[in-house]
């Protein structure tokens, strides 16, 4: 492989607070500091000017929906998708069809992640058997199987007693356990954030408080047990308070946020549009800049798409029965960098930071750094660029975005896995 | 004025002259009614299809008489016979209506937004005959049009919703309808049935019965919803007759010309005493007989019917 040089572009590294004008250097698919003059002279050689070059993005919470719905996604269109957005690590959840609660389907992940995957693919595992919630998944062998993490997302362990016991259990093996905070009791047939506008629509509605009661039970269960335990998508105020509370008492509880949190409200379902329909759902103004200072101040540790594929003919019906979920992973930068860095007026590098170092670290992934010798994942944009996205040309096999038709500023031109372009800015090589 | 609107889905879509020119031409229809031959020609050769996926008797009933006496065609198809019990979506059935010819759908079902998601896909007028707990703009209309031949003018008038409002799609029309007319509004019952987050739609909520029922001109009572509700909402029937039913002594607390309304189907000894449902000061079925009227301003100002032609024939 001839040596990789990224000439002039603005190079952002969190991991070495580099935010500079540059060149980024790659010699056999790793990150180095230079290059000999023989080595330049045959390098391949990619234009940075006005772009940024920082690490590989890095997404913890994905749906590929491989094995079993593999209509609505699978290992090769979401990798490809990740690609296109900019992503070199993805970490897939469980609930698929049958859930990955033993080795074997760890292993059948695995093997179509090395045969159809353009970026690194992570499995992770469930928590219970089947992701009922009633008996614990064989969390040791899974763990030997290779999974990064434990996780029933989708369905929230219900039972204390059994989270607590998945916590201890887990703690052993040093593996994170990433929960879906819902009192399900609390959220039957909800399909929207309850509140002023499911009373005006009519619409089962989903408390923030069966959010934050959840929230409450891990942060109290990770005190007790001392083990890591990932709060996937917050969604609510009382929520980021919560977390703040439990990290300012040194707990070891981390979070995400997804960019269609910090972006919508529950206002856009005044049409009954499904492509706003998620779990959880779009809440308040207020509980939308919530999330966005627990980012600012590193309450909340970073950016997740939740990327969950469905088919147009299931999301396009009666909102009550559509299925929940949003593609993601082609909207993710510009719709963070519309949201943090325009609107909020977060620095470049601290967009890239949430977006790279800090979910690679919650679960002590490589990757979301440009250090010398790491292999060479490196997203190539241009946070400026005005660009019209077309869900159905997309990469992913679904279209369910709320993004669909819109202009989006901040687009990807080159994503490179171990040194190797795998997007090209328009296509995947 | 003409009539532009080709949908009919929710009331507050409306604005206060489309209201009226509902009203105007429901109370020409009305009128015709009273003759000894009731039958119209105005929807002469025009297919209506009922497609109801909620079971509904009034409302039914009522839009097909509504389509008879304007000399339509109706069909009616129930969620039982329809092929969504072979796993057909609701935009394919849809289609398939229109493609059978149908020249306007009414529809009822269980899911909020159905009639605006049907609207979008066909090119026939779609009417909601109430969707979940979202609206249910004929009998929003048609409760309003039984006030006004009752009191007048509705600018200023108590009107006192009560019951289960959380699930009443009965009661989130009248509310869009009552403030558009000037009503003052106030609901009550219990908390967990009338939260406050209402009071964005400009109306009182109010959990104490006496201050509520005070003066009222008009107390609507709503069914308690017991098939939409989880155990949760309130203790029991029994307790809620004691908390809230209307009884004697309550109605007495309301002004002495007050009217007693209901959109059924009522649920006698419950919300309210027997003897009051068929009292004087009970007009549960003027409404049901209005109900036919308003109906057929929706089905002929749907169908392009113009108010002015009425009125002259």
């Amino acid at each position: 492989m001839p040596a990789l040089w990224i000439a002039n572009a603005r190079v952002i590294d969190p991991a070495a607070r580099r935010d500079a004008r540059g060149n980024v250097f790659v010699r056999d698919g790793r990150i180095v500091t230079s290059l000999s003059a023989a080595e330049k002279k045959q390098a391949q050689m990619i234009d940075g000017t006005g772009l940024v070059a920082c690490p590989g993005l890095v997404d913890i919470h994905v749906h590929f929906r491989e094995p079993g719905q593999t209509h609505k996604e699978t290992i090769a269109t979401g990798s490809r998708a990740a690609a296109a957005g900019g992503f070199t690590t993805v970490v897939c959840m469980p609930n698929t069809s049958p859930p990955a609660d033993n080795a074997g389907t760890i292993q059948f992940i695995k093997d179509a992640v090395l045969r159809d995957a353009v970026v690194r693919v992570l499995p992770t595992g469930c928590i219970t058997v089947g992701m009922k919630g009633q008996a614990l998944a064989p969390i040791g062998s899974l763990r030997q199987a290779g999974v990064v993490a434990i996780t029933d997302d989708g369905d929230c362990v219900q039972s204390n007693e059994l989270m607590r016991r998945a916590a201890e259990y887990a703690r052993m093996f040093g593996l994170p356990i990433m929960d879906h905070c819902q009192d399900q009791a609390m959220t039957k047939g909800a399909v929207m954030n309850e509140g002023i506008m499911s009373t005006r629509l009519g619409l089962s509605g989903w408390p923030n408080a069966a959010e934050d009661i959840i929230v409450s039970r891990n942060a109290i269960l990770s005190a007790y047990t001392g083990a890591h335990i990932h709060l996937q998508h917050i969604s609510s105020k009382l929520s980021v308070e919560l977390i703040r509370r439990a990290k300012a008492d040194g707990l070891r509880i981390t979070a995400e946020a997804t960019p269609h949190h910090i972006t919508f409200t529950d206002r856009e379902l005044a049409g009954y549009d499904t492509s706003f329909k998620m779990n959880p759902p779009l809440r308040t103004e207020e509980d939308r800049r919530a999330i966005v200072a627990g980012l600012r101040d590193g309450t909340i540790d970073c950016i997740c798409t939740d990327h969950a594929p469905h088919t147009d003919y299931e999301k396009d019906r009666e909102f009550d029965y559509a299925p929940n979920g949003i593609i993601g992973l082609e909207t993710s930068l510009p719709a963070t960098l519309e949201a943090l860095y325009r609107k909020g007026k977060f620095k470049l590098s601290h967009v890239v930071d949430l977006m790279t170092r800090r979910p690679a670290a919650i679960l002590g992934l490589q990757g979301g750094s440009l250090a010398e010798g790491v292999p060479a994942d490196i997203c190539l944009f241009d946070p400026d660029e005005s660009w019209r996205y077309d869900s159905r040309n997309g990469f992913s096999k679904s279209g369910n975005s709320p993004w669909h038709g819109k202009t989006l500023r901040g687009r990807v031109k080159a994503t490179l896995v171990g040194g190797r372009v795998v997007f090209d800015g328009a296509a995947i090589a | 004025m003409p009539w532009n609107r080709r949908h009919l889905l929710t009331v507050e879509d409306l604005s206060i002259a489309e209201i009226d020119q509902i009203h105007a031409t429901a109370a020409v229809f009305k009128k015709q009614l009273q003759h000894s031959v009731k039958k119209l020609p105005a929807l002469r050769g025009k297919t209506i299809v009922n497609f109801f996926l909620e079971p509904s008797t009034r409302t039914r009933m009522a839009f097909e008489m509504a389509a008879k006496r304007l000399s339509a065609d109706v069909v009616s198809l129930d969620a039982a016979s329809s092929s969504t019990q072979k796993g057909e979506t609701l935009r394919d059935t849809a289609q398939n209506i229109q493609a059978l010819n149908a020249d306007l759908i009414v529809i009822r079902h269980s899911a909020s937004g159905s009639p605006l998601y049907l609207s979008r896909i066909l090119n026939i007028p779609v009417i909601n005959a109430g969707d979940g707990s979202h609206e249910h703009p004929t009998q929003g209309l048609l409760d309003t049009f039984t006030m006004k031949e009752h009191l007048g003018s509705l600018a200023g008038r108590k009107v006192v919703i009560l019951g289960d409002i959380l699930f009443s799609r009965v009661a989130r029309s009248n509310i869009h309808a009552l403030t558009k007319m000037g009503a003052a509004v106030t609901l009550v019952g219990p908390s967990t049935l009338v939260p406050d987050w209402f009071t964005d739609f400009g109306v009182t909520v109010a959990h104490d019965l006496k201050t509520a029922l005070a003066d009222a001109e008009v107390v609507m009572l709503l069914r308690i919803q017991h098939e939409r509700q989880a155990a949760s909402h309130f203790p029991s029937l029994g307790e809620y007759t004691g908390m809230f039913g209307l009884n004697k002594t309550r109605a007495s607390w309301l002004n002495p010309k007050a009217i007693i309304m209901h959109p059924g189907p009522i649920n006698r000894g419950v919300e309210i005493d027997s003897d009051l449902a068929d009292g004087s000061r009970s007009v549960i079925l003027e409404q049901v007989s209005n109900g036919i009227a308003i109906r057929m301003a929706a089905l002929y100002l749907c169908s392009g019917g113009q108010p002015e032609l009425v009125e002259a024939g």
